[in-house]
């Protein structure tokens, strides 16, 4: 087992890992954060995004003893204490941009590091963006006008 | 699947991963971005009995400029190419290309010397630095050696590298004269179906999952060379060669393809 120390959500976490651990498991199974969800387990979909120093990443391809020393966000951490969501959360809620749900989180995660790291997101650059998360609800419509919303380019996206 | 156990050994210099890899032999291998590695582990293709974590080893992860050459630390992220104003100005392929690769977690994650020591005959990268006739500086236990590109990729996911070797360095010559990078794909985010790198006005041109390595199109800089049309070098784009057959393309199709997309890089690259 390795010692390691994340920084989650603001808080330091000591944990016991095995080093094969996934940080999706030891995030979903040790700290209990769940809203983390596991889907390809593959690196395709994206449902398991993470912040990793504020750049997205697929916690179920990193082992989490590559994590220790890490400061990682989860869509548990983007909301403020006092309950006011994050603008990336308040915009896919304005925009309806879920169905079932399960892509979301990653969804969520994927777009705040999307925005920060290009910011003249068009409506292409959203889309090529997010081709890492999948949604097999296909809802792809409102998520890219969610993410515009928050890019600020004033684009709504394509009726595609 | 959960991977098979191994035990985890971080290194602290490239010097210590070296000598950790000549401890445990060919039973270790090198973790940098793990984008490659971990998905292999997970599906049990990979079972290696020990990690050497190189990946904390930052003063490997720089894009440097010097007389002509670019050198990469072979810890630099996808992301830190395709978002280098160097590499922009100076070699707009690496950048370009680096973009394409995966999407954006998986650039934030994975490395440029990850992607060469992997060596996928599907991976853009590679393709890359191959077109540009670029340079692999490996780490052994006797110190430094050079490997050109071309020399590199021995086979079917299998290298130049030895089992005690890490790559540090990558080097590329400074090159912003007609290049294009065609990679065709039925989906987002996947491997090339088919890739085709043109660096140099066509001086160097290099074909992604055409074979068990990346490979140059020697007879197509070699018709270039001597004047052909861009229609009539790619016409011998697939020359000689085995591609795969899979669910996506089977080997005439790729062949076909091959033919089709150089000379569409070529055409952009300035060849008429």
């Amino acid at each position: 087992m390795e010692s390691i120390t994340l920084a989650v959500n603001g808080t330091e976490r000591n944990l016991e890992v095995e080093p094969r651990t996934l940080l999706v498991h030891a995030l979903r199974d040790d700290l209990r954060l769940t809203g983390t969800n596991i889907g390809c387990d593959s690196s395709s979909c994206g449902a398991c995004t993470v912040l990793i120093n504020g750049q997205s990443a697929k916690s179920c391809t990193m082992f989490a003893v590559q994590a220790d020393g890490a400061d990682i966000t989860t869509i548990e951490g983007v909301a403020d204490s006092d309950g006011t969501m994050h603008p990336m959360q308040q915009a896919f809620h304005e925009h309806h941009a879920l169905q079932c749900g399960y892509c979301t989180p990653g969804m969520v995660m994927a777009a705040i590091s999307l925005v920060e790291e290009y910011p003249d997101l068009d409506d292409q650059g959203v889309r090529h963006g997010l081709e890492g998360n999948l949604c097999r609800c296909t809802g792809y419509q409102n998520i890219v006008n969610a993410v515009l919303a928050v890019a600020g380019s004033g684009s709504k996206g394509s009726e595609s | 699947m959960i991977p098979a156990s191994f035990d985890y050994e971080v290194a602290e210099s490239a010097e210590h991963a070296v000598a950790l890899l000549a401890e445990h032999g060919d039973e270790a291998k090198l973790l940098a971005g793990g984008h490659s590695l971990i998905p292999m582990m997970r599906f049990r293709l990979a079972t290696p009995t020990v990690l050497v974590d190189v990946g904390r080893l930052d003063d490997l992860r720089y894009i440097n400029a010097d007389n002509g050459t670019i050198s990469i630390g072979a810890l630099t992220r996808h992301s830190e190419l395709e978002h280098s104003e160097l590499l922009a100005r100076s070699c707009p392929m690496m950048a370009s290309v680096a973009a394409l690769v995966g999407d954006p977690a998986v650039r934030h994650r994975g490395t440029l010397g990850g992607t060469l020591a992997h060596s996928d005959p599907a991976s853009d990268l590679p393709a890359a630095v191959l077109a540009l006739g670029g340079t692999i500086v490996a780490r052994g236990p006797s110190g430094d050696r050079e490997i050109a590109a071309t020399d590199f990729f021995t086979g079917y996911f299998e290298s130049a590298l030895a089992d005690d070797e890490m790559i540090v360095e990558v080097r590329v010559p400074a090159s912003d004269a007609g290049w294009n990078y065609q990679k065709f794909n039925r989906r987002a985010q996947d491997w090339a179906i088919v890739g085709v790198a043109v660096a140099d006005a066509g001086a160097g041109v290099s074909l992604v999952n055409m074979g068990s390595t990346p490979l140059r199109a020697s007879a197509v800089e070699a018709a270039v060379a001597s004047g052909a049309s861009a229609a009539d070098a790619a016409a011998l784009a697939a020359e000689g060669l085995q591609p795969p057959s899979d669910l996506n393309a089977d080997a005439d199709y790729r062949r076909h393809l091959a033919r089709v997309f150089t000379q569409r890089a070529l055409n952009a690259a300035g060849v008429a």
